[in-house]
C-alpha cells in the first residue's frame, strides 16, 4: 500500500494537481509516527510511510493547510473521512483546495500493547488477514491484531470512506454492529457515587497538557475558550481541584454532536484516559433521543443539536400530541 | 467602579409579608460598589420613582439596581425614570424578589437570605453593564391579516377605518369564515348572514383593503415595522379580473358529485363552484380534483359557457411578495372530527350530525333549504337529541378530546333547541350536559328562556352510547340529579363537538415565531394586560385563534386588535432593542453553528481579510449579525463554541458573575 500511495502521490505532483501532500512519516521512532507534509518527490522518498503504526487522524491539518495556496493531497483513513465531512459541515477546510484519496485501514496497532508482550527493537508493522508482522531490529514476529490492536480499533465503527476523490483499496462497510456503547452501558448501569468515582478516578490523573482538545479534530476553534482570558471560562477551569473536570465537561459539551468518534483525544493522551466515553455517551444519548446520528457521514445532514427546525416543540410544550 | 443604588420594594406586603426587606437593603448596602440602599413600600408609584430620582442626583449613582417584581411589570417603569436622570436605561437591572421569591416561599429567614443572593447577583451584573443605546428603523404602514372569518374581517375594516391599507390573506376561496355557515345567531337570534355579508361587501369595497383569498401565506422574514411575506395566489383556473360571479359556469357543470364543504358535506356541488351567494370575492373556482376537463382534458364546457372568457385551464399558482408593519393572526377554529367519538355513533347513523352541520340543516340557503329534515330519509325528526361537550373538557388523559371548554357550545345548543321548539312545537328536545355555563350579557335569560319559555328538556348527564335501531337512534343516557338510567328512542342525534384552532395555525406560529399553547391556540403577550399581543414584536392575534370565543367577543377582540396595530403603523420609526448579539470576528471560526439554530435568520456571513503570521493575509469567513432580525432570545451564543458570538446586555461575562455571585 506504502508504494502504491507514494506512487500516486508522485504522479499527481508531477502532473500539477497538487502542490503539497499530507501524509506520515517516521518520527524518533519509527513506531512513532507524525503527520507530515511533502513537497517533492525527494521528501516522499526519503521520509513518507504508511503502515499500520500510522494512527494520526490527518483531516484536521486540513484547516491550515487547504487555506495554503494551491491544492493539497491528504490521505485518510476510513474513520478520518468523517473529520475531514465534519470539517467541511463547519466551514473550516476549502474542499476546491483538497484532494483526498482515501486509503484502507484494518486497524492500527498499540505500540504499548507489543511493547508489553515484550517486542523490542521495533522497526516497521504489516497486517496480513488478521495478524501483525511486526519487524524488529532482531527478525520479525508475528502477532494476533486483536492481541495488539489499539482499543478504538477494536470497537470501529466503519471502515467505510465517506469522502474521497480516489480510493486505492476498497470503499469499505459501516458496521452496525460494533461493540462502541459496550463500556458506556456499563457506567451507565452504575449508581451515581460509583460514576463520580470512576471519572474523578480517570479525570484527576490529567495533567492538562491540552493534547487531547490539540488534536481533536472538532476542537478547530481559532482561539480555544481555554486559551482566551477574556473568556471567562479558561479562569473558571483553573479555580479548584475540580479544573481538569471542568476543562473535560466543557470540552465535551463543546464538541457534543460534532465528534465523530475518531478516538484521538484517547489515543494522545499520555495518561490513558478514556476520554471517548465522554463522547460516546453523549453519541449514545443522541441516538436515541433524536434518532441514530453520525457526524461526519454526511456533511448535508442536519446536527440535532444545533438545528432549529420548524417542527422544533417549544419549552414547556406538553406531549398531548 | 460603578456608583450602585439599591432599592428594594416591599410591594406593600406582597414582597415584604414573606422577607425582610430592611435587612434585604442592609445586607445589599454592605456589597462592593453600591454606595446607597433603601427599602420603600411601592417602587413603582410616583413617589418610589421620585425617590430613585433623587437618590441617583444625590449620590451620582450610575447604575441601578431594583429588588421588586418580574422585569416583565417594571422594567420599562424604572429604566425611564433612571433615564430621566442621565443614567442609561440599560444601567438598571432587576432582582426579582417577588415573583422568584416572596410568592413561592413561606419561612421568612430563608426567604430574605434568598432575596439577598438575588440581589447580590443583580449587582455584580451592573458592575458589568454597559450603556446602550437603541436604534430606530422605519415602518412599512400596511397590515396583513391572515384569515378571512368575522375576526379578520372586522381587524381589516378597523385598519383601514384609520386610513392604513390592510391585505386580507384567506386560505379558502371566500373571505366570511364560520360565521358564514351560521343559520341565526345568539343572543339574540338575527340571521348570521344578514349582519356578516355587510362587512364583507364593506371589506370587499374599501379602497385600503385588499383581499387575497385562495391564497395562503409562503414565508415570512424580517421584524415589526419591516416584514416582507411571500403570499401563495393559488391557481383558481378562473381569472379573478374577468369572472362577473354570474355562475352560468357552475350551472352547467357535468361534474355533480363533488361533496360540497360549505354545506359540511350534506350535499354535493359541481367541479367549477363558489361557495355561497354572497361569497366575496364573488368568483368561481375550479376544483382541479375533480374536474373532468383537468383530469382527461375532455369537457371544457365551463369554458364555452362563459360570456367573459375567464376560465383558464393553464393557470399556475403565483407568488407575490409584499411588505408589511404589522401581522395579525385570524386563523379561527374549526370542529373536531366527530369520527373518533364511535359511541355515538357518528359514523354509523347520518342521523347523527354535529352542530355546525345542523346549522346547515336549519339555514336557509342549506341543503334543506331551512327545513330541519332527517339526512336519512328526509323526513321531519320528532324526538332530538343534544349531546354537550362532546370532546370538551376532557381529562388530561383522554386522547381524543381536549382539555378545554369550547365556551360556545352552551349557548349555540340553547339556541338549536329554542329554534326548533319554535319553528316545530311538535318537536321533543332533550339536551344532555354536564353543566350549562351561560356568562355574559343577556346570555343566562336566553338559557332559561329555551327552558322556561320553550320547554326544553335539560337533563344533566351523560350520554353513554347511540345506536341505530329500525329508523332510530336508541339514546342510553344517565339523569346524575334522578339518578337513572334513560332510553330514548330519537329521530336526530346532535354532537356539540368541540372546537380546535385551525390544523394550519402551528406551522404558521413556526413561521412568524408567535408561541402557541399546548391546544395551538396563540398565546398572548400577557393573559390580563396584553390581551391581543402575542409575544413576538408586531404579531397581532384576532378571534379564535387565539381561544374558544362566541362572535361579540371576536369582534371586540378584532377591534381592539386593530387599535393595537394602528399603534404601530401610526408611527414613522420605532426604537429597536439594542440588546442583540454580535460576534466578535477574531474568535468567530465561521462555522455556521450559531446560523442553523437562529430562529430569525438574523445571521449572515462574509470572506473578511485578516492579519496572518509573518506579514501574509488570511481569509476568514465570519458571522455577522443584522442587528435590526436580531431579537435578542441569545440562542447563537451558547451554540458558539469559542464564545465568539455574545449578547449584549446579556454577556456570557455578566451572566457567569452573576452566577458566582450566586454561589459565592
Ligand atoms: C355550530 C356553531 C354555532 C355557532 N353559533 C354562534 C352564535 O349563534 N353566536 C355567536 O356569537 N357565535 C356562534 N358561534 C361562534 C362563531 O362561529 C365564532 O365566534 C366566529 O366564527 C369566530 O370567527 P373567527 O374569524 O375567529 O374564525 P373563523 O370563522 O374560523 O374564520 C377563520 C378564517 O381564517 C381562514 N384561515 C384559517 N387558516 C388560515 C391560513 N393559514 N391562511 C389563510 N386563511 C386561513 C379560514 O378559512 C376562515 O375563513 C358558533 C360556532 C359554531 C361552531
Ligand atoms: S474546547 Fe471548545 S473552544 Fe476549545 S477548541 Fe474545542 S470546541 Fe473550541
Ligand atoms: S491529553 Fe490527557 S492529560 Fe492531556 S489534557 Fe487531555 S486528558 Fe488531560
Ligand atoms: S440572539 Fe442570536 S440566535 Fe437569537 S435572534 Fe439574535 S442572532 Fe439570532
Ligand atoms: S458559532 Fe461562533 S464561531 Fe461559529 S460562526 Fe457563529 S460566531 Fe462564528
Amino acid at each position: 500500500m506504502q508504494a502504491m500511495m507514494e506512487k500516486r502521490a508522485k504522479e499527481l505532483l508531477a502532473d500539477g494537481t497538487v502542490n503539497r501532500v499530507l501524509g506520515w512519516s517516521a518520527g524518533e521512532f519509527p513506531y512513532d509516527i507524525t503527520p507530515a507534509v511533502f513537497e517533492t518527490a525527494k521528501e516522499l522518498e526519503d521520509a513518507f510511510v504508511y503502515n499500520d503504526f500510522c494512527a494520526a487522524n490527518l483531516s484536521k491539518y486540513l484547516v491550515k493547510e487547504s487555506r495554503k495556496e494551491g491544492k493539497i493531497l491528504v490521505f485518510l483513513k476510513p474513520c478520518d473521512t468523517y473529520s475531514f465531512n465534519q470539517l467541511l459541515a463547519e466551514h473550516r477546510i476549502l474542499r476546491e483546495n483538497i484532494y483526498v484519496i482515501g486509503v484502507p485501514c484494518y486497524g492500527k496497532a498499540d505500540v504499548e500493547k507489543l511493547k508489553a508482550m515484550g517486542i523490542e527493537g521495533i522497526t516497521g508493522i504489516v497486517m496480513q488477514n488478521g495478524t501483525y508482522t511486526v519487524e524488529t531490529v532482531y527478525g520479525d514476529q508475528t502477532v494476533k491484531a486483536a492481541d495488539a490492536m489499539a482499543e478504538r480499533c477494536l470497537s470501529c465503527k466503519s471502515k467505510k470512506h465517506v469522502v474521497y476523490d480516489e480510493l486505492l483499496g476498497d470503499e469499505g462497510e459501516v458496521d452496525a454492529d460494533c461493540n462502541r456503547f459496550d463500556m458506556v452501558e456499563k457506567l451507565e448501569a452504575m449508581t451515581p457515587d460509583e460514576r463520580f468515582a470512576f471519572w474523578r478516578g480517570e479525570l484527576s490523573r490529567c495533567i492538562r497538557c491540552n493534547a487531547c482538545r490539540n488534536v481533536c479534530p472538532a476542537c478547530t476553534c481559532e482561539q480555544c475558550v481555554f486559551d482566551n482570558p477574556n473568556s471567562g471560562v479558561s479562569q473558571k477551569a483553573a479555580v479548584t481541584s475540580f479544573e481538569e473536570n471542568l476543562f473535560h465537561i466543557i470540552r465535551a459539551f463543546h464538541v457534543a454532536g460534532r465528534c465523530t468518534d475518531c478516538g484521538e483525544c484517547s489515543r494522545v493522551c499520555p495518561q490513558h484516559i478514556p476520554l471517548h466515553l465522554l463522547n460516546r455517551k453523549f453519541i449514545k444519548d443522541i441516538n436515541e433521543f433524536y434518532g441514530d446520528y453520525q457526524a461526519g457521514a454526511d456533511p448535508e445532514a442536519k446536527p440535532p443539536l444545533g438545528t432549529y427546525d420548524k417542527a422544533d416543540r417549544e419549552a414547556g410544550e406538553g406531549g398531548r400530541h | 467602579m460603578q456608583r450602585i443604588g439599591v432599592f428594594v420594594c416591599h410591594c406593600g406586603t406582597n414582597i415584604a409579608g414573606t422577607v425582610d426587606v430592611v435587612a434585604v437593603a442592609k445586607a445589599l448596602g454592605q456589597e462592593p460598589g453600591v454606595v446607597f440602599s433603601t427599602e420603600y413600600q411601592y417602587m413603582c408609584s410616583e413617589s418610589g420613582q421620585q425617590l430613585m430620582r433623587a437618590a441617583i442626583r444625590e449620590h451620582k449613582l450610575t447604575g441601578v439596581v431594583v429588588c421588586s417584581c418580574s422585569p416583565r411589570m417594571h422594567e420599562a417603569t424604572f429604566r425611564k425614570a433612571a433615564a430621566l436622570e442621565g443614567v442609561n436605561p440599560y444601567m438598571v437591572e432587576i432582582a426579582n424578589i417577588r415573583e422568584h421569591v416572596s410568592w413561592i416561599h413561606k419561612d421568612m429567614a430563608e426567604a430574605t437570605e434568598k432575596a439577598v443572593i438575588l440581589g447580590r447577583a443583580a449587582i455584580a451584573k451592573v458592575h458589568l453593564n454597559a450603556p446602550l443605546q437603541a436604534g430606530e428603523s422605519p415602518v412599512t404602514k400596511r397590515a396583513l391579516v391572515i384569515g378571512g372569518g368575522i375576526a379578520g374581517i372586522q381587524t381589516a375594516l378597523d385598519i383601514a377605518e384609520a386610513g392604513f391599507e390592510v391585505d386580507i390573506v384567506e386560505k379558502s376561496p371566500t373571505i366570511g369564515g364560520k360565521m358564514a355557515q351560521l343559520d341565526k345567531t345568539f343572543p339574540t337570534l338575527d340571521c348570521a348572514a344578514c349582519i356578516l355579508t355587510p362587512k364583507m361587501v364593506d371589506a370587499a369595497q374599501n379602497e385600503k383593503i385588499n383581499i387575497f383569498a385562495y391564497s395562503e401565506l409562503e414565508s415570512v422574514k424580517g421584524y415589526i415595522g419591516n416584514f416582507k411575506a411571500q403570499i401563495r395566489r393559488k391557481a383558481r383556473f378562473v381569472d379573478e379580473t374577468k369572472c362577473t360571479g354570474c355562475g352560468i359556469c357552475t350551472e352547467k357543470c357535468p361534474q355533480k358529485k363533488v361533496p360540497n364543504e360549505f354545506n359540511m358535506g350534506l350535499d354535493n356541488r359541481r367541479a367549477i363552484y363558489i361557495p355561497f351567494a354572497q361569497a366575496v370575492p364573488k368568483v368561481a373556482t375550479i376544483d382541479a380534483n375533480y374536474c373532468t376537463m383537468m383530469k382527461t382534458g375532455k369537457c371544457g364546457i365551463c369554458s364555452k359557457v362563459c360570456g367573459t372568457g375567464a376560465i383558464d385551464y393553464t393557470q399556475k399558482d403565483t407568488v407575490i411578495e409584499r411588505e408589511y408593519g404589522a401581522i395579525v393572526v385570524a386563523t379561527g377554529f374549526n370542529p373536531i372530527d366527530a369520527k373518533v367519538y364511535n359511541e355515538y355513533g357518528y359514523m354509523d347513523s347520518p342521523d347523527v350530525v354535529t352542530s355546525l352541520e345542523l346549522e346547515r340543516l336549519m339555514n336557509a340557503a342549506g341543503p334543506t333549504n331551512g327545513t330541519l329534515l332527517r339526512p336519512s330519509d328526509k323526513t321531519h325528526p320528532h324526538t332530538i337529541v343534544f349531546v354537550q361537550c362532546v370532546g370538551s373538557r376532557c381529562d388530561e388523559t383522554d386522547e381524543r378530546g381536549k382539555p378545554y371548554c369550547s365556551k360556545i357550545c352552551c349557548m349555540y345548543t340553547a339556541k338549536h333547541a329554542m329554534l326548533i321548539r319554535e319553528k316545530y312545537p311538535d318537536t321533543d328536545v332533550y339536551v344532555f350536559y354536564i353543566d350549562v355555563r351561560t356568562p355574559g350579557k343577556n346570555f343566562d335569560e336566553f338559557y332559561r328562556r329555551a327552558v322556561e319559555q320553550y320547554g326544553v328538556h335539560y337533563i344533566k348527564g351523560q350520554v353513554g352510547k347511540v345506536v341505530e335501531q329500525n329508523g332510530k337512534l336508541h339514546v342510553q343516557a344517565s339523569d346524575l340529579l334522578a339518578n337513572e338510567q334513560l332510553h330514548i328512542d330519537a329521530d336526530l342525534v346532535v354532537l356539540a363537538t368541540a372546537i380546535e384552532p385551525d390544523k394550519t395555525a402551528r406551522s404558521l406560529g413556526t413561521m412568524l415565531t408567535a408561541s402557541m399553547d399546548t391546544n395551538d391556540f396563540f398565546t398572548e403577550a400577557h393573559p390580563k394586560l396584553r390581551p391581543v399581543e402575542s409575544p413576538t414584536a408586531g404579531i397581532f392575534l384576532s378571534g379564535v385563534c387565539q381561544g374558544p370565543k362566541d362572535i361579540p367577543e371576536t369582534v371586540s377582540q378584532a377591534s381592539a386588535c386593530a387599535a393595537k396595530v394602528i399603534g404601530v403603523l401610526a408611527k414613522d420609526k420605532l426604537t429597536c432593542n439594542p440588546c442583540v448579539a454580535h460576534s466578535d470576528e477574531l474568535l468567530c471560526n465561521g462555522c455556521s453553528s450559531c446560523e442553523k439554530v437562529c430562529p430569525y435568520g438574523a445571521i449572515s456571513y462574509s470572506d473578511k481579510e485578516f492579519r496572518g503570521p509573518n506579514r501574509t493575509t488570511l481569509i476568514r469567513r465570519v458571522a455577522s449579525v443584522n442587528p435590526a432580525v436580531c431579537q435578542g432570545c441569545g440562542a447563537c451564543t451558547v451554540a458558539c463554541p469559542s464564545g465568539a458570538m455574545d449578547l449584549k446586555g446579556f454577556s456570557n461575562k455578566q451572566i457567569m458573575a452573576e452566577v458566582d455571585a450566586i454561589c459565592k
